[in-house]
């Protein structure tokens, strides 16, 4: 461990991403992720890499996915009317596998919304923004310190599962200043994407080896003259109409992702042991989250948190086992009920699930959380009686 | 070093769109029901109008080396 | 067996291609692998990047390392590819609706930035991969499937734009001047900087017959009489080049090139110091 800095969130989702190898930043200026280019503009160059503001939001993406197909780490960031004009692109990046990182500083929304007040209102989106059904991966963080740590697994699982991974990061978190150590260099786990092993032309460049879950590309340029198409495509890379086909794809694509969950999912509890209200929460409102049950633990409440850091894929058997050992489920989150639905759905009855959430620009206190609690709980001791 | 040149066609790839029989200045090509047939050979001489203004790149004259033509012109 | 020019520089399995008998596309296609032949360039080093429509379906009979983008975003895709690997020659086949409608922001930006790469647009006046729709191309009081009445609309000069915008070099070519649009290209090809070559396509399936330009052959014809090379032209009064179509070198200048300047802030500030050094 190094020494404390202190450190924003913004900034420590740059530091991570350049420990996990990110060279090049093309994006536009968005509150409130705009701190994210304004340090890729310091430190990509010392760095060796590029950075570059584009011209829109879309441009950003594209020159990120051209980029990432020429073989270097890349990233762009934004926020949610950015996010959605990134929309279509994210879509290539999945169909033509090519590995890239959008962060995504959530505001309140719809439309300009609330620029500079957080929220957490662009979840499903993160899922299903783009047209089509399609693999989706999203991370997110809960303080400065994992913004950092959870932006290197970002890269590394883009990488590895050659798909774009989503950082939803919220404003909470963005705008944060916390003491931070940073891990040594050299105890980072860095992946890289597999390549082929020469440059030969191959006229099966997206033909996936036995035992792996995603082809081989090679980076553009090294000769191996292979096409990359947004259409549907077969092995050879080239487009297709046969459903036959289509559906070997589409299917490898979100296999990819869904049987290698239990790679790709974490999440973090707190005090679940006995408890008998749980908080389903993620990102920055876990901070509150932690507080009222602290609180609540102290009133004699069994309390506990089960915090999601990967959001997509959802960990639909951990709810459904927690469902399984506790009371309650409370989900609080900033937007008006979206993991909510996830959390219905894999608690699947077993427990009621209640929800506190807020679409107003306003963050959710410990106090407000605590009452709810609180409320849910002395409702429950009066049913029992 | 003799450079043997040749009118060529490239089966199945015509279209039928007469611009090479429309071009040729000695009208060495016609159209038939399969596209494009050489119907006079020896009225042909190479100037390579068909092939440069073929979209389909069904007929063309065969070099036995690489022609610079173009770069020579500028 | 295709031609050797054919064979060295095309997907020779993956032809015919798809676009329509006379399609202006096939000679443009032709154009530009004659280019890069000529040029004799590095063949692993060159990389095709197309948008999407008929002219953008280029990029897959091309035998090089392509890629087949989204809808108007060839010119963001290239900017990355080429940031990424400045050594490439990075050459942008695009359409006139999707360069100067779509993309048209995406142009006038890479115009203004001078990003090296090259950017040959197939401009057939009309869209044509979804059937005859006016584009931005489509001279004024023409038809199309969505200008049933007239187009209102006044046509872009896709080079004047891009030369408007600053690009570095900016030229038009067509379909009938096909050495004269190989040099063009060529020139763009060794120009280090932004260069944009607007050719004249022909669409006798959806603009040609929309608009009773005849046949494919007639369409050729015409561009060969209202065709008039710039050095000509620099000698015709302004009543003698009215409906006349320039093919030249609209604007070369040398401006910096992005990736270039890049380099030099990268070498100020780490002089001295490692990769990764703070």
């Amino acid at each position: 461990m190094g020494k404390a800095v202190l450190m924003q969130g913004n900034e420590a989702c740059v530091e991570g991403a350049l420990a996990a190898g990110m060279r090049l930043f093309a994006g536009y200026p968005i509150t409130p992720s705009t701190e994210i280019a304004e340090n890729c503009a310091v430190r990509l160059p010392l760095a060796g890499g590029t950075f570059i503001q584009m011209e829109d939001e879309i441009a950003g993406i594209a020159a990120v996915i051209g980029a990432s197909a020429a073989g270097i780490k890349a990233m762009t960031a934004t926020s949610g009317p950015g996010f959605s004009l990134k929309q279509e692109n994210i879509g290539y990046a999945c169909l033509t596998e090519i590995p890239c990182v959008v962060v995504d500083v959530q505001r309140s929304g719809p439309s300009t919304g609330l620029p500079t007040s957080p929220s957490q209102g662009d979840v499903m989106q993160a899922r299903w923004g783009t047209h089509g059904d399609h693999p989706a991966i999203a991370v997110s963080p809960s303080s400065v310190k994992e913004t950092y740590e959870l932006i290197i697994r970002c890269f590394n699982l883009s990488e590895k599962y050659r798909t774009p991974v989503i950082f939803l990061m919220d404003e909470m978190i963005a705008h944060l200043r916390e003491a931070v150590e940073l891990p040594d260099m050299d105890s980072l786990e860095i992946e890289d994407r597999l390549t082929p092993l020469t440059a030969e032309k191959n006229p099966f460049p997206y033909l996936v080896k036995e035992g792996e879950w995603v082809p081989r590309l090679m980076p553009l340029g090294m000769g191996q003259h292979y096409h990359i198409t947004g259409l549907i495509h077969d092995d050879t890379g080239f487009p297709t109409n046969s459903h036959e086909e289509a559906d070997k794809l589409c299917r490898r694509l979100l296999d990819k992702i869904q049987k290698n969950k239990e790679d790709i999912i974490t999440y973090d509890g707190y005090l679940l042991e006995d408890a008998e209200e749980v908080v389903v929460c993620y990102g920055g409102t876990a901070r509150a989250a932690l507080s009222a049950v602290d609180e609540a633990r102290m009133e004699g409440i069994k309390a506990g948190m089960f915090r999601l850091i990967t959001i997509w894929p959802f960990p639909e058997e951990q709810i459904f086992r927690l469902a399984d050992k506790t009371g309650r489920i409370l989900v609080a989150e900033h937007n008006d009920g979206q993991i909510l639905l996830e959390v219905r759905r894999s608690a699947q009855g077993k427990v009621p699930v209640d929800f506190i959430g807020k679409i107003n620009g306003d963050v959710i206190t410990p106090e407000e959380l605590l009452t709810k609690i609180e409320e849910e709980h002395y409702a429950k001791c009066a049913d029992k009686k | 070093m003799v450079n043997k040149r040749e009118l060529k066609l490239q089966p199945g790839w015509c279209k039928s769109c007469g611009i090479c029989v429309a071009f040729c200045p000695k009208h060495v090509l016609e159209l038939g029901e399969n596209g494009v047939v050489i119907a006079h050979r020896e009225e042909c001489i190479l100037c390579g109008q068909c092939e440069k203004r073929c979209p389909d790149y069904a007929v063309y004259i065969e070099e036995e080396e690489a022609d610079n033509l173009w770069v020579k012109l500028y | 067996m295709p031609s050797v020019l054919i064979k060295n520089n095309m997907r020779e399995e993956h032809l015919p291609h798809i676009w329509c008998p006379g399609c202006g596309n096939g000679v443009l296609m032709r154009d530009v692998a004659s280019a890069i032949d000529n040029l004799g360039l590095d063949h692993r080093k060159v990389v095709i990047v197309s948008g999407i429509g008929c002219s953008s379906r280029a990029a897959g009979y091309m035998d090089f390392d392509t890629i087949h983008t989204t809808h108007g975003r060839a010119i963001p895709y290239a900017t990355g590819i080429k940031l990424a690997d400045p050594e490439l020659e990075v050459i942008v086949l695009t359409g006139d609706g999707d360069v100067s409608a779509i993309g048209g922001n995406h142009l006038i930006h890479a115009a203004r930035r001078n990003v090296g790469m090259t950017v040959v647009v197939f401009n057939n006046n009309i869209y044509g991969m979804t059937g005859g729709q006016y584009s931005p191309t489509t001279p004024r009081g023409e038809y199309g499937t969505t200008a049933v009445y007239g187009n209102i609309d006044r046509a872009f000069d896709i080079a004047a734009l891009a030369f408007g915008a600053g690009a570095s070099y900016a030229a038009r070519g067509d379909t009938y001047h096909v050495e004269a649009t190989t040099y063009l290209i060529q020139k763009g090809i060794l120009h280090k900087g932004f260069s944009i070559i607007d050719c004249a396509s022909i669409c006798p399936t959806y603009y040609g017959r929309k608009n009773k330009k005849g046949s494919a052959v007639d369409m050729l014809m015409r561009q060969k009489t209202h065709g008039v090379m710039a050095e000509h032209a620099e000698k015709m009064t302004p009543e003698q080049l009215q409906d006349k179509q320039v093919i030249g070198v609209l604007a070369h200048t040398n401006y910096p090139e992005f990736t270039a300047e890049y380099q030099k802030i990268k070498d100020g500030l780490r002089g001295g110091k490692k990769d990764g050094q703070k």
